[in-house]
């Protein structure tokens, strides 16, 4: 059900919050790096680069004050993976965090996976609000109590305190990847996993972290012969047997695990024909895939490469139903691109509730949506100048070429330091949350009447 | 649309060094290797130097398809019996100016040649707007040489590789026949020399020309006609076009993969 009703690209959007240091000197380990609502919106979880998870959590609406749409404050905070050494490769393994995925909640705890390149963890987090009072053995502050001094037997009761949230990891999911994880996602089921690596698909249990299967091995028996790499993986929302995974060449595989136990062998190959004329140096890393989501009803995904955003029908593989230039402006400056390394950003991408809508983040801290049903699209910023309580974001526009508008922007002036390549929609309501390198950024629609 | 300015020259020499320099730092970066980056930075690498070597050979080709007129032209007005004997060829006194169809040496590298010559190296140009015989097949085993002194003009049949040449000819059989070999053994020797890998096309060019000169991998054939002048260059090497394709692609994938097999040593 929706909050609001969906209107797409006409909608206004208005800042909300911005988390995060004010100032321009940013710590490494503070920029972003993954963002996911849980499957309620309630709660909002980002990754960093020094592997800390902050969550936070949408307070009970104000009934005082209905066009401040709830508000998001911390809830948990927690150091999920730390820097390790792997002494037989002479490896640093970093503890930044690639993705985050929320488990379906089934009791009062919510339940998340975190991973850094290796090592994935469950973590469980759940409230406390009480406390036991009346031990016979300790006194209030713990110390054990002279057994002397005890005449009597009581039965401790629980009594509130201040509610406590704590973060404890329930199952380590270690030693199954050679190469680094780029993605995890969890099953319809609810009871298995996925995570891709360069290279190869496991599938997990999440009971069980002593064994995972093998279902993808894209690894050529002769490393020389490689030719592309796993980018991007993820489970069809409904359907538990159904699996993508998109490859640096620009193609995506969809497998069934039905059909066998190691699912190389795809069931459908998405793959749209390069045009010959955009042919340049950096053709393989531009079509290179760097995200792949399902839309939410299980009939679409949308895969994100360099420069454009792709909607695929799932029954047709050999094109996209949709393409949306992100930044069409920067194919001519790929090769500075390549230079400064920022062709090797990987963007991400996702969905509205309804599917209707698509967005994707861009350079100078601008990000893209794109609305499937009027066929519009909108540049905004995400900036602290435009940060006042409800302020309404301006469309951005970019100018290509020619005499420069008042108040576009050339591209000779962007920043491609910053770059958002982590953004979130809430799947009920919207609400987005939008990474900037070490802000999180908060919009909600303007609410009308 | 506008396509604006490009903010660095798209020059395929320059792409090769920035490959090859980021494929360096990413050994030292912080946790490992990433694969992904690596794979896709020797995609540029390939297609670089793709373009370098047609664009070498195309200016080689164009040049030697200029002094080949030239030398025909004064050959008629001087009407010289044309008599090379094969140790003209090696003498070394003669003065001449010489062409390397190489890229010039590294100073300090390898022997330089003690004579010189206007060495051309016939190599395929497919599609060269300039070139006359669009559509001739060439190959890295026959060399024109002018000797300006004599005016005398040589076909040579080296049986040698090319510097440059991505390609392993099967009639280059006194050399290891595989110059992927080679530098992945460059490469793997040099791995734990930081200076030799960004140096790495400079060391192959001196390896190259070292064997290039040795004059056992030379024999001349007589020239006496302008017929034969054209004719020698370029004959019986048309089917070779689609060999040397498929060989040079088939190099460059393997370079290609010489990286990535170095880059992931776990």
């Amino acid at each position: 059900t929706f909050l609001q009703p969906p209107r797409g690209c006409d909608m206004q959007w208005c800042f909300s919050q911005v988390k995060g240091a004010i100032d321009d000197d940013v710590a490494e380990a503070d920029i972003i790096s993954t963002v996911e609502f849980n499957h309620t919106g309630e709660l909002l979880a980002t990754g960093d680069k020094g592997g800390r998870v902050v969550i936070f959590q949408q307070e009970i609406e104000n009934k005082n004050y209905p066009q401040l749409r709830s508000e998001y404050n911390v809830y948990s905070t927690f150091q999920s993976h730390e820097p390790e050494f792997d002494y037989l490769k002479s490896l640093e393994i970093e503890e930044k965090i690639n993705k985050i995925r929320w488990l379906p909640q089934k009791n009062a705890a919510q339940f998340l996976l975190s991973t850094n390149d290796k090592t994935i963890k469950l973590w469980k987090i759940s409230e406390r609000d009480r406390r036991a009072d009346g031990y016979n053995l300790k006194e209030e502050d713990g110390r054990y109590k002279d057994p002397n001094s005890i005449t009597s037997l009581r039965v401790p009761v629980l009594i509130p305190m201040d509610l406590m949230v704590e973060a404890s990891p329930r199952r380590v999911f270690a030693n199954a990847h050679t190469y680094h994880i780029n993605s995890v996602s969890v099953n319809s089921d609810h009871e298995t996993y996925l995570s891709a690596d360069d290279l190869r698909i496991n599938l997990w249990n999440l009971e069980i972290t002593d064994r995972s299967f093998n279902i993808v091995d894209i690894k050529p028996a002769n490393m020389e012969e490689l030719t592309e790499v796993i980018t991007a993986s993820e489970f069809h929302p409904n359907q538990c047997n159904t699996f993508v995974f998109s490859s640096s060449k620009g193609t995506i595989r969809l497998c069934d695990m039905r059909a066998s136990a190691l699912c190389d062998k795809h069931s459908k190959l998405f793959e749209e024909p390069e045009n010959p004329s955009n042919r340049s140096f950096f053709s393989e890393i531009i079509s290179s895939i760097s995200d792949v989501k399902f839309s939410h009803n299980g009939q679409y995904m949308m895969t994100r490469d360099y420069l454009s955003v792709k909607i695929w029908d799932l029954k047709m593989e050999n094109r996209p139903v949709e393409t949306y230039q992100v930044h069409e402006y920067l194919r001519s400056k790929l090769c500075s691109l390549y230079e400064n390394d920022c062709i090797f950003d990987k963007f991400e991408c996702c969905w509205n509730g309804n599917d209707s809508v698509v967005m994707t983040g861009s350079y100078n801290n601008f990000f893209r949506m794109f609305d499937r049903e009027h066929r519009r699209d909108v540049t905004l910023e995400a900036s602290r100048e435009n940060s006042k309580p409800l302020q309404v974001l301006k469309p951005r526009k970019v100018c290509t070429g020619g005499k420069r508008k008042k108040d576009e922007i050339s591209v000779d002036s962007l920043d491609f330091n910053k770059k958002i390549l982590h953004t979130a929609w809430h799947p009920l309501d919207n609400i987005i949350a939008v990474a900037t390198t070490n802000n999180l950024y908060i919009f909600q629609d303007k609410l009308t009447g | 649309m506008d396509r604006g300015t490009m903010e660095c020259a798209v020059d395929a020499q320059s792409l090769i060094s920035i490959s090859l320099m980021k494929i360096h730092n990413s050994r030292t970066q912080r946790g490992g290797i990433k694969l992904h980056k690596n794979l896709l930075v020797s995609y540029v690498l390939r297609n670089a130097r793709q373009v370098y070597i047609k664009e070498k050979y195309a200016e080689i080709y164009r040049m030697q398809q200029y002094e080949e007129v030239m030398t025909v032209c004064n050959e008629i007005q001087e009407l010289n019996p044309l008599d090379p004997e094969p140790e003209d060829a090696e003498e070394e006194d003669l003065e001449v100016a010489a062409l390397s169809c190489c890229a010039p040496l590294q100073d300090g590298g390898g022997k330089e040649p003690e004579t010189s010559f206007y060495r051309s190296c016939c190599m395929e140009t497919p599609g060269s707007p300039c070139d006359p015989f669009a559509g001739n097949g060439s190959h890295c085993n026959k060399t024109t040489v002018l000797d300006l002194d004599t005016h005398v003009v040589t076909t040579v049949e080296n049986r040698y590789l090319h510097q440059d040449c991505c390609c392993s000819a099967p009639q280059c059989a006194p050399v290891p026949d595989s110059p992927v070999r080679k530098r992945k053994g460059d490469f793997g020797c040099c791995a734990s020399d930081l200076e030799e890998v960004s140096d790495f096309s400079a060391s192959r060019k001196r390896v190259r020309r070292e064997e290039c000169t040795d004059p056992n991998y030379t024999d001349t054939s007589n020239i006496s006609n302008l017929i034969s002048i054209f004719g020698s260059g370029f004959s019986g090497l048309l089917s070779r076009q689609a060999d040397l394709e498929q060989i040079c692609s088939k190099q460059a994938l393997a370079s290609l993969g010489a990286w990535t097999r170095a880059i992931v040593a776990f």
